[in-house]
């Protein structure tokens, strides 16, 4: 009956979402009224004990409100009625409290089955580590030597409606997470600055990224696509603005993808004690500026009054070059400015340092070289 | 004896009399619904559409803040208190509140509290602009500097709760007239005595929480600085030991004004007297041991886990027993649908349909997805709003008649209930389908996906803020030039000792104890 019930709710649904919004990002539809069925184990757990407990409760609901509705009707003032005077009845106050207790120790094996699931992951055949900074996410191949920055794509403009919005608005990011289809993944999330929640409706996970402990989590499907989740703990201000990308690739593409990241790594180490010239640096740290720090200092260099300082005209951004470099490779200890050494490259952060010291008027003059920043590193 | 009220602005600063307090806290509360009502609008606006319009995404965090804090602690808790402090001497038969000074302090460090968190908005840096759960390191580490001010003003407000509660336990446990025994009590002072006792357990809860943060941020310890050997998770802990029975704080005095009004309007008495006291008793019990159902992303060991769920699944056996208490009240009376009576119909089906959420909620699982999501935000604001606050609208129409003798207009009454009741639905039935899509909460901006939902959502808070204006109107209007009544029984089928005296009800009542049979 359940069953029967369960599957006629789907085709109601999938008629009025129209086709259902698993796969590409691109085909989702503004209707969705229910949780996605996702495409992992632990999602179709999550879906399926969702529609029980949904179910249970309109069942009692409409007998609850069914009866209330009547009562309404039938025993109205205005209909001539003479109250009754009961006012309790061991019997049925013995029923109401018993019955529910017993539906719910019926309930709790399905869903602590279910919880069992979301626990299990052990047995991974691979491990990520996520962490969340303000507002981005940082994704770490353990044992692979690969790792990188994942942030939000969309533009200021189209943010603020100075330009038509792309149909991907708020679901596109830089450099989405890749994994492998038929393949256990377990997930280690932590947080770099504040709480953050790594959270994919298709994959069933959402867990917390707490700054110095670590959580896990665990997804395996086989349905190649893409999936689109969102950071769920309120972590200041642009919260809203550090979505997650999930390509899932067939194995074989899959390493493919893996060799070309590890090839692209080594070839960067062995650039690093090249010279940049002036324009090459600030070309680039206009774009490292406005992906990592203008959501803090504004892309005028502003800040906000009282939250972030402004870093036109900063005793930091024109006095001397290697505390500049310090500031960004080490943060300011205990505030908002996170050390970026981990999130940025060398050459990027030179970039940024010199694209700060001569950009919105600042005009030091002096840059910064990869081989500097290197160098304050090792020097620590 | 015989003395009336003090002229002027003194009468108010210095009285001690519990009808003008009760009357000073819901004057407050309703002024701070408006001021939290007008941030919820501000939000809805920008939501509107997707895309910044109105607002920054900082200010948005500040708004969300404000708005929770301010329901929370200013609107709703201030209101019920008032009502506890019109209505429990009337109620027991008592001529006034056990601590008459204590409660006219209680309430004056009310608006100073509210003045000190509302100056935040205008200091450099912002307001507070960590939710009004306020998780650390968020609030600590990364909190603007007006924190400070956020934390001294949750401690006055605490002050004030607890002395209110003392003062309330203390009346209803010294002040009942002879022969009021303690299961002849109306269940509005029952739900209150027990409120009375979560408050005084959980305030001082929160009040070290604070504390603990205050400490972080500018005394150099690390109670939630994992780098410093504490725990951001112990916050939550603590902040959940007060925050879950702080739901029921809000919610059981609700229970009790539905109990005193639904028999009213159908003219038969309260069904399941006794299992009501009995539910609100274990319900009380159940809030001490379940706060964690919050936390089920945290990553709690699997144990901690289950064992929060079975006893959050709980709860929904008591609270069925009221829901089907109330309904068989109904059952077989002779039903009219006055205002205050409609507003209680709907609390019964919309709070009960929050409830069936909260089940759902209940279920690890399943909260994986909803946690932290508009599914959440949905539901609670079925509990609070067409829980506490319908309560609230029920309870004002209802005493009003009698506080000041004059009756409102019925008409103006029922079309502020239908706008409220199909704009509250409007507002919070698509919030629903938005969290279940995907919709993270406290979300400045949001994808193309969810743009229709958040307009229908947005239309609909608007209409309810319209409700709110006409229910100010209406309850002006009935003070200023309402039809005036004389009865003492107001309502044809109301019961207890709040009818026995006079309308409207004369400065001091009970000056010597009424008989009770
Ligand atoms: C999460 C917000 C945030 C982000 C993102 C951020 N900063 Fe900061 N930054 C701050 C805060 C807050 C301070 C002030 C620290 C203090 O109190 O000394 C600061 C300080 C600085 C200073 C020192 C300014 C001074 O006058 O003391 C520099 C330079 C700086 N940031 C550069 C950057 C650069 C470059 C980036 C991007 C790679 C960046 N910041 C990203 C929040 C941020
Ligand atoms: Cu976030
Ligand atoms: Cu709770």
């Amino acid at each position: 009956m359940l069953k029967r019930a369960k599957a006629l709710f789907a085709v109601a649904l999938t008629a009025l979402v129209g086709a259902s919004s698993v796969g590409q990002a691109a085909e989702v539809s503004t209707r969705q009224l229910n949780m996605p069925q996702g495409v992992t184990e632990v999602s179709q757990a999550a879906y399926d004990i969702h529609m029980l407990m949904m179910w249970v409760c309109v069942v009692i609901g409409a007998a609850v409100f069914g009866f209330m509705i009547y009562v309404m009707f039938a025993h109205r003032k205005s209909r001539g009625v003479k109250p009754a005077n009961f006012h309790e009845h061991v019997g049925v106050e013995l029923a109401w409290t018993i019955v529910p207790a017993l539906i719910l120790i019926v309930i709790a094996f399905p869903a602590t089955n279910a919880l069992l699931k979301v626990y299990d992951a052990s047995e991974a055949e691979m491990d990520i580590k996520i962490t969340g900074y303000q507002w981005k996410w940082q994704y770490e191949y353990l044992g692979e030597d690969v790792r990188f920055m994942s942030s939000l794509r969309t533009s200021q403009d189209e943010i603020y409606g100075r330009e038509e919005k792309g149909e991907h608005y708020l679901r596109e990011v830089d450099n989405p997470l890749v994994i492998p289809a038929d393949t256990k993944v377990r997930f280690l999330l932590t947080g770099n600055d504040v709480i953050h929640s790594w959270w994919v409706p298709d994959l069933g996970v959402k867990k917390d990224a707490l700054p110095g402990i670590f959580t896990e989590a665990w997804a395996k499907t086989s349905e190649v696509g893409v999936y689109v989740g969102e950071c769920a703990e309120l972590c200041g201000k642009d919260h809203a603005f550090m979505p997650i990308v999930v390509e899932v690739k067939p194995k074989e593409e899959f390493n493919a993808w893996l060799a070309e990241q590890k090839a692209a790594a080594a070839e960067y180490a062995s650039t690093i004690g090249k010279a940049w010239s002036m324009d090459e640096l600030m070309e680039r740290g206009e774009q490292v500026y406005l992906t990592n720090c203008a959501g803090c200092h504004g892309v005028d260099g502003l800040g906000i009054p009282g939250v972030f300082p402004p870093m036109v005209g900063s005793e930091v951004t024109m006095g001397p070059i290697e505390k500049h470099i310090d500031v960004l490779v080490n943060g300011v200890q205990g505030t908002a400015m996170q050390a970026f050494a981990a999130q940025l490259s060398e050459v990027d952060i030179a970039a940024v340092v010199t694209y700060e010291r001569n950009a919105w008027g600042n005009d030091v003059g002096d840059m910064a070289q990869p081989i500097d920043v290197l160098n304050h590193k090792n020097g620590q | 004896m015989a003395h009336g009220p003090a002229k002027g602005i003194g009468r108010w600063l210095f009285t001690t009399n519990h009808k003008d307090i009760g009357t000073l806290y819901l004057w407050f509360s309703f002024a701070m619904f408006l001021l939290g009502g007008f941030f919820a609008m501000v939000i809805r606006a920008e939501l509107f559409q997707p895309g910044m319009q109105l607002i920054r995404p900082e200010f948005f965090n500040q708004m969300t803040t404000m708005h929770g804090v301010i329901m929370v602690f200013g609107a709703i808790m201030p209101a019920f208190v008032g009502l506890a402090n019109w209505m429990i001497p009337l109620m027991i038969g008592a001529p006034d509140m056990a601590l008459p000074r204590m409660n006219n302090l209680s309430f004056w460090i009310l608006p100073f509290a509210f003045l000190t968190l509302a100056s935040t908005l205008f200091m450099e840096g912002g307001a507070p602009n960590f939710g009004w759960t306020f998780y650390a390191p968020l609030s600590t580490k990364y909190a603007p500097e007006s924190v400070n001010y956020f934390i001294f003003s949750m401690h006055i407000m605490g002050a004030s709760s607890i002395m209110g509660s003392i003062n309330i336990i203390a009346t209803i446990m010294n002040m009942r007239a002879p022969g009021m025994t303690y299961m002849k009590m109306p269940l509005f002072v029952w739900t209150w005595l027990i409120t009375a006792f979560l408050l005084v357990a959980v305030m001082p809860v929160l009040a070290g929480a604070v504390t603990m943060m205050l400490m972080d941020i500018n005394f150099g310890t690390s109670f939630f600085d994992a780098a410093g050997g504490g725990d951001p998770v112990l916050f939550q802990h603590i902040f959940w030991f007060f925050g879950h029975p702080e739901v029921y704080i809000i919610i059981l005095p609700a229970f009790g004004v539905v109990s005193a009004i639904i028999p009213a309007f159908s003219r038969k008495p309260l069904f399941g007297y006794a299992s009501m006291v009995y539910a609100t008793a274990a319900i009380a019990f159940l809030s001490f041991i379940v706060w964690a159902h919050h936390m089920f992303t945290v990553g709690m060991p699997i144990a901690g886990e289950l064992y929060f769920m079975y006893a959050t699944m709980l709860i929904a056996v008591p609270t069925g027993v009221k829901v089907f208490n109330w309904v068989t009240t109904m059952y077989k009376g002779a039903l009219t649908f006055e205002t205050p009576m409609l507003f209680c119909i709907a609390f019964v089906i919309l709070f009960t349909f929050g409830g069936f959420t909260g089940l759902m909620l209940s279920v690890a699982a399943a909260d994986i997805q909803y946690h932290d999501s508009y599914f959440v935000v949905a539901h609670f604001h079925y509990v609070m709003v067409a829980g506490a606050v319908f309560s609230g609208t029920a309870a004002v129409y209802y005493w009003l008649p009698k506080w000041c003798g004059k009756m409102y207009n019925e008409t103006m009454g029922q079309v502020q209930f239908w706008i409220a009741f199909i704009g509250f639905n409007i507002t919070f039935m698509p919030q629903h389908f938005l969290g279940l899509a995907g919709m993270p909460r406290r979300y400045a901006d949001y994808g193309l996906q969810f743009a229709d939902w958040n307009m229908v959502s947005s239309i609909g808070a608007f209409m309810y803020g319209a409700a709110q204006l006409l229910f100010l109107y209406n309850v002006i209007a009935t003070i200023r030039n309402g039809k005036p009544v004389s009865d003492n029984k107001v309502w044809e089928g109301a019961e207890g000792l709040e009818w026995e005296v006079p309308t409207p009800a004369p400065y001091h009542t009970f000056a010597t104890p009424p008989q009770i049979k």
